[in-house]
């Protein structure tokens, strides 16, 4: 059973492996393959569409019930994310099985885009429009499965106000803060709003120091 | 004078409509079928599926509310996925259901199969004479409600009125009138083989039964 096991696993390590020449190795992040990995074996499955679908009948209410204050709608949306991503750590780091801290922002981009994105969307954007001081990076999202089947509404201000999958900077927002980043993300492009790329933008704010636990007696 | 001014500003702006990017990323390029067998982590519905429960807690004041607001955010899905599921299936089989049978084993099958990976498992016409309105959909384990568990003081809960929901715009966009409910019916005890039973009770209009008669003595 587990030499069966270990060999399917090696098989999945080879055939990709086999095709291009020796890629340069990244001398830290050996990710790139387990990553894929990770989604196949270890992640519980549902239909994407339930998930778009629910997504975008939750956005629908927020417009009803704040009466079409997309700006509204954006911090509700934002504030959604955050406790979702306080939560969605854990489950992060349990299933990424990556046992260290980043040892910088730059490398906490990758791990964002190329594992957190992909276990839960299985989507990678890409990392682009870094500011020399390593603190500002841009997320281009290629796909985004929450925008399928979406057309913001005719009212000429919902593609001006409303930024559709504004949860998502929520969720980096909330995730990054338990393990000690303080960051602020928003997006400056939709797909959705007539741009020709959906893209997000994420600043470090700062570190933020651990606090010694209060003592006891 | 002004009159017509403003409705020449209004006339302007709605010939603008909305923007599209250039490189053709719309809806309207999109192939429907795309994301048919597309898969997403269950947790990311279950991070978004426990917002959207607990949003809709603090803007109602009891559980019927609640349950009623979890239905009235399902509604829109139904009546769309019965249009899609439809065009997606093969031709012969691409007619809307004309009697409740056909429509309670679309749902139980079609959109069961496509939401949750599974069908339902059982379909009950109630054996009560005095509604002969009322049908069962049961699902011994729902999806949605996996990672919820309800406190002890509302356990009349039962998240599932979100899939009633789609159950009920299914059933609306077919022209068959109905409400429907979630009912948890698993047992509590020890050893219970599905303590999360739910059964969506479908009541159909009064006038889908006269049809129904009508079309049946035809």
């Amino acid at each position: 059973m587990a030499a069966s096991k270990a060999s399917r696993l090696g098989e999945e390590y080879e055939t990709p492996k086999a095709a291009p020449p020796p890629a340069p190795v990244r001398p830290r992040l050996t990710l790139d393959f387990p990553r894929d990995r990770i989604w196949k074996t270890r992640i519980e499955k549902v239909n994407a569409e339930l998930v778009v679908l629910t997504y975008g009948t939750i956005v629908a209410q927020l417009c009803k019930d704040f009466d079409s204050d997309y700006v509204e709608v954006n911090k509700q949306l934002d504030k959604m994310g955050y406790n979702i991503g306080l939560r969605l750590i854990e489950d992060y780091l349990a299933k990424s099985n990556t046992m260290r801290r980043c040892s910088n922002f730059r490398e906490t981009a990758e791990m964002v885009a190329k594992v957190g994105f992909k276990i839960f969307l299985n989507i990678t954007p890409t990392i682009t429009n870094w500011t020399s001081d390593s603190k500002q990076f841009s997320l281009v999202f290629d796909e985004n499965p929450f925008a399928d089947f979406v057309e913001l509404p005719d009212d000429n201000r919902a593609q001006d106000e409303l930024w559709y999958s504004n949860i998502l900077c929520g969720v980096l927002r909330g995730a990054l803060e338990m393990v000690q980043m303080q960051v602020e993300a928003h997006f400056i492009s939709d797909v959705l709003r007539g741009n020709d790329t959906t893209e997000m933008r994420v600043s470090l704010i700062r570190y933020i120091d651990d606090e010694l636990p209060p003592e006891d007696d | 004078m002004s009159h017509l001014a403003a409705g020449k500003t209004a006339g302007a702006k709605e010939a603008a409509g909305l923007r599209y990017p250039s490189n053709g990323k719309t809806i309207y390029h999109r192939p429907l079928n795309r994301t048919k067998t597309a898969e997403l982590s269950q947790s990311s519905f279950a991070y978004l599926f426990s917002e959207m429960v607990t949003y809709a807690q603090r803007r109602v004041t009891g559980i019927q509310e609640l349950e009623k607001r979890l239905n009235l955010q399902g509604h829109p899905i139904g009546l769309k996925l019965l249009d899609l599921l439809l065009i997606r299936e093969p031709a012969r089989s691409q007619t809307r259901p004309l009697n409740i049978i056909s429509l309670l084993h679309f749902i139980k099958i079609n959109i069961w199969q496509h939401l949750f990976g599974r069908q339902a498992d059982r379909l009950e016409k109630s054996s009560n004479p005095d509604t002969p309105d009322e049908y069962m959909i049961v699902d011994n384990e729902p999806l949605v409600n996996a990672y919820v568990s309800v406190p002890r003081e509302m356990s009349q809960l039962n998240c599932a009125a979100f899939v009633a929901g789609i159950i009920e715009g299914v059933c609306d966009g077919a022209a068959f009138p109905a409400r429907v409910t979630a009912h948890s019916v698993g047992g509590k005890e020890e050893g219970e083989m599905w303590p999360g039973k739910t059964v969506f009770l479908v009541k159909f209009q009064p006038e889908v039964l006269e049809r129904e008669a009508l079309i049946g003595r035809a």
